[in-house]
């Protein structure tokens, strides 16, 4: 166990929380870095990861630290795209000009959105942000002129100030980049004032708002803040998707956004980056286990004989070809989150480093929180 | 100067009248009670100084301005600050955050410098924290720095709502049921650190309290009310002897 002996109130301010955690942060950038060169097969696997780790950053800010749920985001993702594809393609300006006019636009919806928000709490809100992103989808559909309607729209590789980024590998540390940039502006956020103020309302509006906290511009702000983020994953979207259909942008996508901070961990920058591991992973990993696991499984039954080996490898490799069988696992994942581990797995990654940090005195009942009771009326 | 004054204050809730044309001044440096039996109005009146509800006729007004019609999160900004009697402490922060999160009135940077987390930012973050310190050291905070408000008994989380109304420095410190669930030494804890506020911190004190035997130890002037209305207002000693007063508590 790790004590961090504090002398300077600027140790509180910090990125990291020592030394030793910094270098861990380095460590893993360095593997990230070196990533290209040991799995080049599944870069663009992992170009995915990255940016549904800003789309997870995006939701987290909401939904997570400013206690917002919003099952919109898809809306943003796909304004982002579609926005940076016009601007890029259509209009032709360069690439970083179009990132910013479509990351501005996005903000604009988000503040839009954000707006009537003000007046809405808990699952109204969440119904609000869905209509929305209904809507969005459908101006996807009609809108041929820019979107290229349900024709769909095919989108270049990147050029960044002439320099084009043909290979996956460029791809990938571009998105690394913007992920990186991503987590160190919304940490700087929520290490300031504007942060802890989105904290604040998560936990209690009414105390926020007698401590001078302007629920309307803080709530507008966690929006256009999370929609701007969102736009950025968009435009990268489109780039890893290569061609842009109404489709994408479905409820569907909004849900696996939600669950991605869900399973991850609500309330911490680690959970939005696990979560998105876990989503843009899974589909990977159930479609490898299709091709192995009916051999694996039927070959360790074959010890029972021939014929049960082939039976239960037929068994079992009609069920893995099921369709349908990726969302039901999503959905099953879900719910046993949501059971057994409600802090995701940030949680479960922190009581499994507890248990290693004091093995043998880990004690369960360190996690366990006192149920309370006392909480005031609320007073609307 | 008038330093705080409810001017005929009353409200309705549905057909029941929640206040019934309440007045009453404060001066500025005195601790004055709000008492009464369950019901009558005590926390209506400090929801009306915070602004979250709309009085339906009378005025507020505070070092002579009218408060009145001010913004819920103007009120802060104008040095009055609050606690809660079922603790509004934000759960999922450590103690630091939320004293920290009463230094939001005094907020001077902007989103965009605190996105790149400027030395500006830096510069003002240090400056709050030294508030919060001067706040910590002065009701005996420090073991709880970095504990998450989930963790902490009941006692504690108390003082640290009130740590964290302190934050704001503010003139005017509103009290909602300072000893409700606490053990007899924590009230009398609670008593010595109200009085405290007031003669080291020189800050008024309005406050709402059950417990008697507090009132009288640190009121200057108490004010009862019973279903709204006003039925009297002294001394601690002169409202408990006032016969309305007795019949309220004890009926008959």
């Amino acid at each position: 166990m790790r004590f961090v002996f504090k002398t300077s109130y600027t140790q509180d301010l910090g990125l990291f929380r020592d030394d030793v955690q910094r270098n861990c942060y380095v460590v893993l950038l360095a593997g990230l870095v070196v990533l290209p060169w040991l799995i080049p097969n599944y870069l663009v696997d992992m170009s995915l990861v990255l940016i549904y780790a800003i789309g997870g950053l995006s939701l987290m800010v909401l939904a997570g630290y400013t206690g917002l749920v919003s099952l919109g985001h898809a809306a943003f993702l796909g304004i982002g795209a579609y926005a940076h594809v016009y601007f890029a393609q259509s209009l032709g300006l360069p690439w970083l000009v179009a990132l910013a006019l479509a990351v501005v636009l996005t903000a604009a919806a988000g503040v839009l959105v954000g707006l009537p928000a003000l007046r809405m709490t808990g699952v109204y809100l969440t119904i609000a942000t869905l209509a929305f992103a209904l809507i969005i989808q459908e101006v996807f559909t009609r809108w041929d002129r820019v979107t290229g309607g349900l024709k769909g729209r095919a989108v270049d590789k990147p050029v960044i100030l002439g320099v084009a980024l043909a290979h996956d590998a460029a791809f990938y540390f571009l998105c690394l980049a913007v992920l990186i940039g991503g987590l160190w502006l919304t940490s700087n956020v929520l290490r300031s004032p504007t942060g802890r103020a989105w904290i604040a309302i998560r936990d209690s509006e009414i105390a926020a708002q007698s401590l001078g906290v302007n629920l309307a511009v803080y709530k507008t702000m966690a929006f256009a803040y999370s929609a701007a983020l969102m736009g950025v994953a968009g435009a990268l979207f489109a780039h890893k998707v290569g061609f842009l259909a109404p489709d994408i942008f479905s409820v569907l996508l909004s849900i696996q956004l939600l669950l991605m901070v869900v399973v991850g961990g609500l309330g911490s920058l680690h959970g939005a980056v696990f979560g998105a591991v876990f989503v843009a992973l899974l589909p990977v990993a159930i479609s490898q286990a299709r091709d192995v696991l009916p051999a694996w499984i039927g070959g360790a039954a074959g010890v029972l004989g021939p014929q049960a080996g082939t039976a239960v490898f037929l068994g079992v490799d009609r069920f893995v070809k099921q369709p349908g069988l990726e969302p039901g696992i999503f959905g099953l994942i879900l719910v046993l989150f949501i059971l057994f581990e409600p802090l995701g797995v940030y949680g479960r990654w922190l009581k499994l480093r507890l248990f290693f940090s004091t093995f043998p005195l880990y004690k369960r009942a360190t996690f366990r929180r006192q149920k309370s009771y006392m909480r005031s009326e609320r007073l609307r | 100067m008038t330093f705080f004054k409810a001017d005929g204050l009353s409200i309705n809730f549905g057909g029941i009248r929640a206040l019934d044309a309440v007045s009453f001044d404060v001066e500025a440096g005195q601790i004055f009670t709000i008492i009464g039996p369950n019901g009558a109005g005590k926390t209506t009146i400090f929801n009306l100084v915070s602004r979250i509800y709309d009085p339906l006729q009378g005025r507020l007004i505070f070092r002579d301005e009218e408060i009145t019609r001010v913004a819920p999160h103007e009120i802060a900004r104008r040095g009055i600050a609050r606690t809660f009697q079922n603790l509004e402490l934000f759960e999922h922060a450590t103690v630091l955050h939320n004293l920290l999160l009463g230094r939001h009135a005094h907020k001077r940077s902007r989103f965009v410098e605190e996105l790149l987390f400027l030395p500006r930012v830096r510069a003002l973050e240090l400056e709050h924290r030294e508030a919060v310190e001067t706040v910590i050291d002065f009701l005996d905070l420090q073991p709880y720095r970095d504990s998450l408000i989930a963790n902490l008994p009941y006692g504690v989380r108390k003082v640290v709502e009130m740590a964290r109304a302190l934050c704001t420095q503010p003139t005017l410190l509103l009290l909602d049921e300072p000893s409700s669930g606490l053990s007899v030494e924590e009230t009398d804890d609670m008593a010595f650190w109200i009085q405290d506020i007031r003669t080291l911190l020189g800050i008024t004190v309005l406050m709402v309290e059950h417990d008697m035997r507090l009132v009288t130890a640190v009121s200057d002037r108490v004010l009862a009310l019973n279903y709204g209305r006003p039925i009297a207002l002294g001394t601690p000693r002169e409202v408990q002897e006032h016969p309305e007063v007795v019949k309220a508590y004890l009926g008959g």
